[in-house]
């Protein structure tokens, strides 16, 4: 179990205020000049060598991301940070949690992380529905402008830098990060096609890095207390601690600071109180968020919480939005409310998500009754199987990585209900 | 320049080329939707899906994806037969696919590469999405279920038009295509995106269920509505002209048309004259050709008589008539209705020298009188592509909306002595500068002046000639090429007082300067024209004669017969022709292609398909001085011309698109 000294997040219930006086009573902005005064290059090596893996869900190295933005503007194009606060995937529910009781993490981190990527500005992208935490944001982006510690000689650090905050305005493919560009820049939020990426042209068609809350908030702390620190915690290539969101049939759902690697077992023993009805009574696992296939208990149990390990199971670590389910829940039903979600949340841009996710979902709502063909349930995976890695962006995969994952592991329950409803007919008819 | 291999056949692409362009280079076909060479790139219809290796491994749109050195891709792997299958599937369980009473059926893409593409039955047993129509206007019928989401017209409005028309609304499966708040689309190119979507989603409104592609002869022809010489493809079944298409010509038109190019062709069977009249006792009387030749014999002019040709005329037309008049010693001929006056010896200073593509490259314009988008939509098209690539553009005139940033500079021509020095410096300062100069500028007088420009500011420089005007009428450079013009203009032929006055297609004359004249009118509209003639002679629509014209670059080119002329009339040159009969005199020219002869004899480059050489501009007159205020001579752009004011399309869209009328779905 991670100890207490570990936490990066050391406000994320709230216990304390989240103003900027207590922040910095809790190390937020001690001397940020200093971290910064290391160098551009230094930092993105530091962050580099911490092994910190893009908290969104990707899991795309940071410091590598970072990288890629240009070391000096030739044609006079400023760069950009965009931080991903649109936190919208079901099950996910961290960044608004760094937000309202540590946004100075986040301002300071976007600070350091702009500075190294030689940005001009930050925009936080702030999910529109996140009301309070808005306003938190907002007051406390104020503050530390009034604190001088963002504007012109950010810190003191001699960098001009400033920090926007933008309300979005309630749409799941905003946090897409060409999407979310896209509306930033005022349009209709599409993902746009790749190439060219955001660090070539991204907002305003400057050089612009997408970055989750969370890999932002976690930068000063890590060049604080070292890379060694950081990747001291979990497996390799897995390095680090993280922020794990446990919802469901959990006796104690939590947001949670743990090491990465935790084996899942663990996690919810620790900070959830186990399984309601005892660990017999555990039926799957969604553990990235909706849009992981979900594990079946008996695989998930003793499986290790990060990128990798859970790779191996089929599924993904995501946003570590852990979803369990216990045996009172009706699994088909609960894929077919997910499916409804990416069908509606769907931008209609491309043909396969756009046409697919109707299907699928309509397809699912029949299975949830039984009411099909047990071939239905093939022709249901192979348009997954179309959707997926045909579209634009990663919506349309995961639109069908949920449904692959129960004919994968819940065929019978599917078959099951099928022919329930058979004989129910065949009752009747007689 | 990169080398790519496809299907194992190797090519060479040049920089910046896309995989979908290598493929069509390597000779495989590339199913697209979304693709258009000439908008942007989408990228979201996901059927011009390929292999590529290095990449991913999935199939990777080839029409956003760049072609580079040493890339593979496989056109014909399974991997990308099951991804176009699996879109077409997709593209197809919303659509209604009712063909059977589809507009496009025959024309259509999702049709041509389903069959091609697809697999042939749908395995969705839902229900299908049904979308409600949108009002879109006059000219553009909608059907939004069988919208397959493209954006290929949304594109279109905002890149090419440079209009916010036509946009989506919502998301996913929900999404829809529609004009804001469901208003007409108002753009001049509006029609175009009816050959953009590749559907049936956008049809014509007007041609809604007349034919079938398959029963419609189609003639390679040239639009006459305005002098841009658009190519156009006649769609014809028996004796109607049904529709009337753009064809590819990157240096004219590129592919688009004006709508009231493409709609003015309904005109053709209204209002025609087919009948020889003869005005008795102030009243027009129908007669017979025998009638009509006996009273124009017994005007007996000698050779006091004059013609005067319209804006509509082909080349052949004005020739038979200068032969004609020739004969009879008399060279009273012209072409400029409306009086201008302009010299013609030089016709390099009245020509569009930087010609249409040219132009794109301009990166300093200055437009001297001219509505360039109502006179020219297309030539606007092509002044928005350099304005976008960065051209300053400035106007002298009354305020037009140009759809790029353009600095009007004021109302009067003679602001043209006295220009703001940012213009100067910026037409000075500049690489390839142009200067427009249109027929409200030649009024104005601005012509010698404009010239006197052009030599100040070196607009014809090596590889670059950058003085153009800009004429509006279809027939006016062939005619000045035939010598179609007085020194003092239409005045000229008023002095002259001639016995009878030969009207062809002329229509904005001012007859009542020609009082005492017997005036024959030989067209083919009652318009303006016929209303003021002693005797009509029925003539052919441009549709319905061979015939060569002159775009306003100098552009020769000629456009084939597509439907015989209704009723009685003849086609123009026969009919002047019969009159070298009736007055006695000898011209020759017994067969069209002894016209076009002769007519070749006398003015070679007639002869010759493409640009005309007029030579190097004359030198200014820098005493003369352009004055007054600068109106534009169009009022109404959907009512140019006697075949347009007789379409009750343009007449619908001059009512609702100009002048703002409800026009009501009557009993709809």
């Amino acid at each position: 179990m991670l100890a207490d000294k570990d936490r990066i997040f050391t406000n994320l219930y709230g216990f304390q205020d989240w103003g900027l006086k207590a922040a910095q009573q809790r190390g937020d902005w001690d001397n940020t000049k200093a971290l910064m005064e290391v160098g551009q290059d230094a930092i993105i090596d530091e962050i580099k060598a911490s092994g910190l893996r893009g908290r969104g869900g990707a899991g795309f190295p940071t410091g590598m991301k970072w990288s890629f933005m240009p070391k000096e503007s030739k044609d006079g194009r400023p760069s950009f940070l965009v931080v991903n606060a649109d936190e919208s995937e079901p099950g996910s529910c961290k960044d608004r949690e760094i937000i309202r009781h540590d946004p100075h993490k986040l301002i300071e981190g976007a600070l350091i992380a702009g500075f190294a990527m030689r940005a001009r500005a930050a925009y936080i992208y702030i999910r529109g529905e996140f009301i309070r935490e808005a306003e938190t944001l907002f007051a406390a982006v104020a503050e530390a402008y009034d604190a001088g510690l963002l504007g012109k000689n950010a810190a003191g650090s001699g960098y001009d830098f400033d920090v926007f905050v933008h309300r979005g305005a309630g749409a799941y493919i905003c946090g897409e990060e060409t999407a979310m560009i896209e509306s930033l820049e005022g349009k209709k939020g599409q993902p746009r096609l790749k190439p060219p990426f955001p660090a070539g042209a991204g907002l305003y068609g400057c050089p612009t890095t997408v970055n989750n809350v969370e890999s932002i908030a976690v930068v000063p702390t890590i060049l604080r207390r070292g890379a060694s620190w950081f990747s001291s915690f979990g497996r390799e290539n897995n390095k680090g601690t993280k922020l794990f969101q446990i919802s469901g049939h959990v006796e104690r759902p939590c947001v949670v600071e743990e090491a990465m690697s935790i084996p899942f077992k663990e996690l919810i023993e620790k900070h959830c109180g186990g399984i309601r009805g005892g660990w017999d009574n555990l039926l799957a696992v969604i553990p990235g968020g909706s849009s992981v296939p979900l594990v079946p208990a008996e695989q998930i149990m003793d499986a290790p919480m990060d990128f990798d390990g859970l790779k191996a199971l089929g599924s993904g670590l995501g946003t570590a939005g852990v979803i369990v389910m216990d045996k009172s829940t009706d699994v088909v039903r609960a894929i077919s409310r997910i499916s409804y979600f990416y069908k509606h949340e769907s931008c209609g841009q491309c043909t396969p998500c756009r046409e697919g996710t109707g299907w699928m979902w309509r397809v699912m709502e029949r299975l949830r009754q039984g009411e099909a063909e047990v071939d239905e349930i093939d022709t249901l995976f192979e348009v997954t199987k179309q959707v997926e890695g045909h579209t634009i962006c990663a919506l349309g995969d995961a639109a069908a990585w949920p449904i692959q994952g129960l004919i994968r592991h819940f065929r019978p329950e599917l078959e099951r209900r099928i022919a329930e409803r058979e004989g129910a007919l065949k009752e009747a008819a007689e | 320049m990169p080398k790519v291999t496809v299907d194992g056949i190797e090519v060479e692409v040049p920089n910046g080329a896309t995989v979908l362009q290598a493929c069509e280079m390597a000779g495989k076909e590339i199913p697209r939707f979304c693709y258009h060479e000439r908008l942007s790139i989408a990228g979201n219809c996901r059927m011009c899906l390929v292999e590529v290796k290095p990449g991913p491994p999935k199939p990777q749109a080839s029409c956003a994806l760049p072609a580079t050195d040493g890339q593979e891709i496989f056109t014909t792997t399974e991997m990308v037969k099951t991804a176009r299958e699996g879109v077409m599937e997709f593209l197809l369980i919303n659509h209604p696919l009712d063909c059977p009473i589809c507009d496009q059926g025959g024309e259509c893409d999702l049709q041509d590469q389903a069959m091609a593409y697809g697999r042939g039955a749908s395995r969705y047993d839902e229900n299908k999405r049904a979308v409600t129509e949108k009002y879109m206007g006059p000219l553009i019928k909608t059907f939004m279920t069988r919208c397959i989401h493209c954006t290929r017209c949304v594109r279109f409005s905002e890149e090419i038009a440079g209009v916010d028309e036509i946009g989506a609304l919502y998301r996913g499966e929900d999404m829809q295509i529609t004009t804001y708040l469901e208003q007409a689309a108002k753009h001049e190119l509006s029609a175009n995106v009816i050959d953009l979507c590749p559907v049936g989603a956008l049809t014509s409104r007007p041609y809604q269920y007349e034919a079938r592609p398959w029963e419609l002869e189609k003639t390679l022809s040239i639009d006459v509505s305005d002098a841009v010489g658009s190519n156009i493809r006649v769609d014809s079944r028996g004796r109607e002209v049904l529709r009337v298409l753009p064809r590819n010509n990157d240096d004219v038109n590129e592919e688009w048309l004006s709508d009231k190019a493409r709609y003015q062709c309904e005109g053709l069977v209204r209002r025609r004259l087919d009948k020889v009249w003869i005005r008795k006792a102030g009243k027009l009387q129908q007669a017979t050709w025998q009638e009509a030749f006996q009273a124009i014999a017994a005007a007996n002019p000698g050779n006091s008589i004059a013609a005067v040709a319209g804006d509509l005329l082909d080349c052949e037309t004005m020739f038979a008539a200068k032969r004609l008049l020739g004969a009879m010693g008399s060279s009273l001929i012209e072409s400029r209705q409306t009086g201008m006056a302009y010299p013609v010896d030089n016709l390099a200073a009245v020509n569009f020298n930087s010609t249409f593509a040219g132009i794109e490259e301009a990166d300093a314009v200055l437009i001297v009188g001219s509505h360039v988008r109502w006179e020219a939509p297309l030539v606007n098209v092509r002044l928005r592509k350099a304005a976008k690539r960065g051209a300053k553009v400035f106007v002298v005139g009354p305020y037009w909306d140009p759809t790029y940033p353009a600095e009007f500079l004021g109302e009067d021509a003679a602001v043209l002595h006295d220009l703001p020095d940012h213009v100067a410096e910026a037409m000075q300062g500049a690489q390839r500068p142009a200067v427009i100069l249109g027929g409200a500028g030649l009024v104005a007088g601005a012509l010698q002046p404009a010239l006197a420009l052009a030599e100040q500011w070196n607009l014809v420089r090596e590889g670059w000639n950058g003085f153009n005007v800009l004429h509006m009428a279809a027939a006016r450079m062939g005619a000045l090429m035939l010598g179609f013009a007085q020194k003092g203009g239409l005045a000229d032929l008023v002095d002259a007082k001639p016995k009878v006055l030969l009207a062809l297609g002329a229509d904005e004359v001012d007859f009542g300067r020609f009082e005492g004249s017997l005036k024959v009118y030989i067209g083919h509209h009652g318009d303006k024209g016929a209303h003021a003639a002693d005797i009509i002679l029925p003539a052919a629509a441009y549709t319905e004669k061979h015939g060569t014209y002159v775009n306003t670059e100098g552009r020769v080119q000629f456009a084939d017969k597509a439907v015989f002329a209704p009723g009685e009339a003849r086609e123009d040159w026969t009919i002047l022709r019969a009159l070298a009969d009736t007055f006695g005199v000898s011209v020759g020219l017994d067969s069209f292609d002894e016209l076009r002869d002769a007519m070749i004899a006398e003015v070679p480059a007639l002869g010759l398909d493409g640009l005309a050489d007029y030579g190097s501009l004359p030198k200014a007159d820098a005493t003369a001085k352009a004055s007054g205020s600068i109106v534009y001579p169009i009022k109404d752009f959907y009512l140019t011309n006697p075949i347009a004011r007789s379409s009750p399309t343009m007449q619908v869209c001059s009512a609702e698109l100009l002048h703002g009328e409800q026009i009501l779905e009557a009993a709809e």
